[in-house]
């Protein structure tokens, strides 16, 4: 007879168990993810064939450190708060201390090399990796824990909130986001028009803003298409080629000026998104991404391949610059003509044009914003909103959804055009590289994370997303690197975007005029 | 006749190693609807790794080539899929039951970290390899002088595919594995409420289609040669075109997609122009979409209010 044997009842693992298994697991994951493509790096030297060279030191600091976070984490998650945060705490002063130490003797010492004799680098603080940089990440990492653990101990304090309470406090964040923008919008306004003329204003600073001026008018231009009516479109920057080479050819071959083409440009995209728009819009959510995607990459290959047209991969340049309505930008105007200075009584100054171009991408963009603002209240917006929540519903309303869809389809097209030209008359030189799919995939992520269909919010985003790579430039390499995290990073802590309030611009009457509370979610 | 036959062997090559990496997108678009963007630069770190294997087997000396090939796909595969694993993990679980852009952004955010990473870590040059299988059967030969030429390296990526596609359609039929990510395919609550561990099983299709990735990354390796930080955009896309053409979530599908892609490809370049080969690619998608909008193999979806 067999017996029966009572399996023991596991006693629960302590909280230290836990984190060391999953300590464990995390040095295995870093050592997988890390020992072949930053253990060893493919080098060529001249003449040779491909050999590499081992760096297994970043490899061990990695695998060493990651799991200790990883360990501060899990007790942290069981309410130990203690080790994490002195740990943490310890670990960035000491990390991001070195590295900004680092840094600043690469900057100081470097240039002096001859007097002190110092090597890149040498600061004297043994640090665990060759790059101050990647020292910098790790700490902010650190900080990262840091800022958990001060958040465990705080919902420890005031104890953990009910879901009743969770849902009112993400209705109050909303109504908050909403409010702020209120407040947002006009100050940002204001600041964009007096900036200029502050003495703050260096040619590096307005160029960086017209930059981001111009990703804020894209980023309006795209939300008629993906905010408001829910075509998710992966191939925008099509458009802006179009309104740029539209420009680039109109100015070089029938010598139209700038003013005279942008309508132009605008018509001509708007009529390139119907043409393109018309047999595909039948297709819902990603596939009609995807094939709006293809078309972005077929527009881009054209633009390549067709030498005799489109200049090939060298691109157009010597397009006609900025006027002013007409009157040109020049330091010698041609004689019996006007110049700008001229005309009003100036020094010559170059900061003259890019301020007058900081202005026109400003005007161009509050007309994008405005323009949407009002279609919104207009039976077309109202279709375009009904069309994003609920395909099917406004088919039996008898709303045309072909004809809905393409005439977003053609707004967003027309103001992606617009932008267009604005980029070549400001560059004077245009080629297919600045229309590549990331650039697509940039303007859609202002978008999103700026909050679908939030006109101040897509403004931040493009601060938050172009300005900060402007900034850092310093960090070159990273640069990109930064970029994408911090995409990741704003989905993770907010996937709704920055100012999220996604509602129909009109809702029925509630009640009493609060906004009704939804049912728990499933 | 001869050139048409060169041509299709090539577009076949191509077109299994498309086919491959098309499997990991349509398995991930099955199971939880997303684009999984970063899937082609998983394919080029699977591309890099195999690489690195390779160099790290020329300099202790092992010259054995089916060795050589061993280590590198096992190598490869088992690093890649740590990072399938990585990504799903610290990209995309947290925004499970969010919006649907929000993974979306995050997935093109990984992308760009992903090649930037390789790019600062193996520098920015294509890095070229010396061929290792070379020569190959000579299949006929026309009057005039055209030899029809089937590479060693082509029947080696055949054979791979063959088998790997073997080896999937059984996991995928028979095993617990396939049977709990088939149930998560169809309704992801249901499944976890019957007892599915239904993260787990995300992270394992993950792990399927980051391998499959990586073996298309050793096989381009060895095809063409050169790797560099920037390949894994434009094959992704077309892999993604392949899987979008074969019905998206249909992994036969997925793979003749991945064929058709590889051979229009191949003709295209052939008969018209090599400039506008990715031009095809597309036109194609898109006349198939219009007349076909769930793709060859795909099942109409049914909308319910």
């Amino acid at each position: 007879m067999a017996t029966m044997t009572i399996p023991a009842v596991k006693a629960a693992p302590t909280p230290m168990t836990v984190a060391l298994k999953e300590a464990g697991m995390t040095a295995f994951v870093v050592f997988m993810l890390s020992f072949l493509m930053i253990g060893f790096e493919s080098q060529a030297t001249q003449g040779q064939p491909l050999g590499y060279v081992t760096r297994f030191g970043a490899t061990a600091w990695g695998i060493l450190l990651v799991p200790l976070g990883r360990i501060a984490l899990v007790l942290d998650r069981y309410g130990q708060s203690m080790p994490s945060l002195i740990g943490g705490g310890l670990a960035f002063l000491y990390l991001a201390g070195g590295a900004v130490i680092a840094l600043a003797f690469d900057v100081l010492v470097i240039p002096f090399n001859d007097y002190f004799g110092a090597a890149a680098g040498a600061s004297g603080i043994p640090m665990p990796f060759a790059d101050p940089i990647v020292d910098a990440i790790f700490g902010l990492g650190a900080l990262y824990i840091v800022a958990m653990a001060i958040q465990t101990r705080r919902r420890a304090a005031h104890g953990e909130l009910t879901l009743e309470e969770r849902e009112t406090k993400e209705e109050r964040s909303s109504i908050r986001a909403k409010r702020l923008s209120l407040v947002l919008g006009p100050t940002l306004l204001v600041v964009a028009f007096v900036l200029p003329l502050t003495p703050l204003a260096d040619r590096s600073l307005i160029g960086t803003l017209t930059l981001i001026l111009t990703y804020v008018m894209l980023g309006w231009g795209l939300n008629i298409v993906v905010g408001l009516a829910g075509l998710l479109d992966l191939g925008y920057v099509a458009f802006y080629a179009v309104g740029a080479y539209t420009y680039a050819k109109l100015s070089l071959d029938l010598h139209l000026s700038f003013w005279a083409s942008l309508p132009l440009a605008g018509m001509f995209a708007a009529f390139f998104g119907v043409m393109l728009g018309f047999p595909v819009l039948r297709l819902r959510g990603d596939y009609l991404a995807i094939v709006t995607l293809g078309f972005g990459e077929m527009v881009r290959i054209i633009l390549i391949n067709w030498q005799s047209f489109t200049g090939g991969p060298a691109g157009i340049g010597g397009i006609e610059k900025i006027t002013f309505f007409g009157v040109p930008f020049e330091r010698n105007p041609a004689e019996g003509t006007q110049s700008f200075h001229t005309l009003f009584g100036l020094e010559f100054s170059v900061m003259h044009r890019i301020v007058f171009l900081y202005y026109l991408i400003l005007v161009l963009a509050l007309v994008t914003n405005l323009f949407t603002i009002r279609l919104r209240r207009l039976p077309i917006g109202r279709a375009w909103e009904a069309l994003r929540e609920d395909e099917t519903a406004c088919r039996a309303l008898g709303i045309n959804p072909r004809n809905t869809k393409l005439t977003a389809f053609a707004m967003g097209a027309m103001f992606a055009g617009f932008a267009g030209s604005f980029f070549a008359v400001k560059q004077f030189f245009i080629s297919p590289e600045s229309f590549t799919f990331i650039e697509s995939a940039v303007i859609l992520a202002i978008v999103v994370l700026g909050g679908m269909g939030s006109q101040v919010g897509v403004a931040l985003a493009a601060i938050l997303l172009i300005g900060l790579p402007e900034v850092m430039r310093e960090l070159s390499l990273y640069r990109m690197l930064a970029f994408g995290a911090v995409m990741i990073l704003i989905m993770l802590w907010r996937p709704k975007g920055l100012l999220a309030h996604r509602e129909p611009t009109i809702l029925l009457h509630r009640g009493n005029g609060k906004p009704k509370k939804m049912g728990a979610r499933a | 006749m001869e050139y048409f036959t060169q041509q299709l062997i090539n577009g076949l090559t191509l077109g299994s190693i498309y086919g491959l990496i098309a499997i990991g997108y349509t398995m991930v678009y099955g199971i939880i609807g997303m684009i999984n963007f970063a899937h082609g630069d998983v394919y080029m770190i699977g591309a890099f790794q195999s690489m690195m294997v390779f160099l790290i087997c020329a300099a202790l000396g092992l010259s054995w080539v089916p060795l050589q090939l061993a280590l590198m796909l096992v190598v490869a595969v088992m690093f890649t899929a740590a990072y399938g694993w990585a990504v799903e993990r610290v990209a995309y679980r947290p925004l499970r039951g969010s919006t649907r852009l929000a993974p979306l952004i995050s997935a093109i955010g990984m992308s760009v970290v992903l090649s930037n990473f390789v790019q600062l870590a193996q520098g920015p040059r294509p890095k070229p390899i010396p061929p290792v299988i070379r020569g190959g059967f000579e299949i006929m030969e026309s009057e005039g002088g055209f030899i029809v030429q089937l590479g060693y390296l082509q029947i080696v990526i055949f054979l791979l595919t063959i088998v790997l596609m073997a080896i999937f359609a059984y996991l995928i039929a028979k095993t617990p594995l396939g049977r709990s990510q088939r149930a998560c395919e169809q309704d992801m609550k249901m499944a976890s409420l019957l007892g599915v561990n239904v993260d787990r099983t995300i992270s394992q299709t993950f792990v399927m289609g980051a391998a499959l990735a990586a073996v298309a990354g050793m096989m381009v390796t060895l095809y063409w040669g050169v790797n560099d930080f920037a390949m894994g955009f434009i094959a992704g896309i077309k892999a993604f075109t392949a899987a979008v053409l074969g019905g998206i979530g249909s992994l036969p599908g997925a793979m003749l997609g991945g064929i058709l892609i590889g051979i229009i490809e191949a003709m295209w370049s052939a008969y018209f122009s090599t400039e506008y080969k990715d031009v095809a690619a597309f036109g194609i998608l898109v006349l198939v979409l219009i007349f076909r909008p769930t793709g060859l193999l795909g099942r109409p979806e049914i909308e319910k209010v």
